[in-house]
């Protein structure tokens, strides 16, 4: 973690529990840091151009809004194409987590990572019979690993030492 | 640690909640008054918008509003990883796993790889390092599977 200015550190710190719910979170931000609201909109700004920053938006509990089923589907798929192919599977609606991997054979032939989110086991069974259909003959073999138990969940935080 | 698996909400979401769900999930704008921007595309006032949010975030309906970092961008290493642990000892080897700091998350899942966990680490380095110890630890092998390339999301939780 060595790439934030002091004052981009200060950002994250200072909004990586959220942003303040207030008209001028910014200001609020600004406050915080002794930056000026002009300051905190201009490095949030660039930190979003260097891609530290995604987007500034609310994250929804899928659980409460009734998507209780995820399966992380896998997929053998032909190298060439799978730069083409894994954009399309990434972009469908129902794909949160869409990435390239090394295979492990022989144990693991999946080449392509897909997390797929429905309200039931039938509704993810529907949507990777759709990604399926989608990769074709360029898909040599898949398979789908549901989640039976989260082990250990922690979420990012920089310490306020720094480091 | 902590766990995020919530229970249903005690709220009931109305046409409104549900259309600053889903306006909410593609960002607000840097701007001195971003909540008013959105307020005036979804038809409502500014500040019902903002107790709107504080009502959804306390309900746990949204899980938080802000920033989404990539971590991964600011300089430190990752790597989901998987082993294959015999079902007699899944909860020592989870304990064992799960003690090492550099774990972030770890699932258990119906596969013969059945411990699938992402390392967070400063430097790819200590990647290799990380596993290698569990590796020592549980005399089970850790297998690396690293990002390649990531494909553009267009997830959304439809409310």
């Amino acid at each position: 973690m060595t790439i934030l200015l002091p004052y981009e550190r200060k950002l994250v710190e200072a909004t990586q529990a959220g942003l303040p719910l207030d008209p001028q979170p910014y200001a609020r931000v600004a406050e915080q840091t002794g930056l000026t609201e002009a300051g905190v909109i201009a490095g949030l700004g660039r930190l979003m151009e260097r891609g530290i920053i995604r987007r500034i938006a609310a994250a929804p509990n899928h659980y409460a809004l009734g998507m209780t089923a995820n399966g992380m589907t896998v997929w053998d798929v032909n190298d060439d194409r799978i730069s083409d192919l894994g954009q399309r599977i990434g972009a469908l609606a129902f794909v949160s987590h869409c990435y390239r991997r090394p295979r492990a054979l022989p144990l693991w032939p999946y080449n392509l990572f897909a997390m797929v989110h429905g309200a039931n086991r039938d509704e993810v069974e529907s949507k990777r019979r759709e990604i399926a259909a989608l990769l074709g003959d360029d898909c040599r073999g898949s398979d789908i690993l549901y989640s039976k138990r989260i082990l250990k969940k922690t979420g990012l935080r920089l310490s306020a030492s720094g480091g | 640690m902590r766990t995020r698996m919530r229970t249903q909400p005690t709220i009931t979401i109305d046409d409104l909640d549900r259309r600053i769900i889903n306006r909410l999930q593609d960002g607000i704008q840097l701007v001195e008054r971003p909540f008013k921007a959105v307020a005036n595309e979804l038809g409502c006032d500014e500040n019902q918008l903002i107790a709107r949010i504080e009502r959804l975030c306390a309900a746990g309906v949204l899980t938080r509003f802000g920033p989404f970092f990539d971590a991964e961008a600011m300089g430190g290493a990752f790597c989901l990883c998987a082993m294959a642990v015999p079902a007699d000892r899944f909860g020592a080897v989870a304990d064992i796993v799960n003690a090492h700091p550099e774990v972030a998350h770890n699932y258990e899942r119906d596969h013969a790889l059945n411990m699938w966990f992402v390392l967070a680490t400063e430097t790819l380095a200590d990647i290799d390092r990380t596993a290698k110890t569990i590796e020592s630890e549980t005399g089970l092998d850790v297998l690396q599977f690293p990002k390649l390339e990531e494909f553009f999301i267009g997830f959304k939780v439809a409310a």
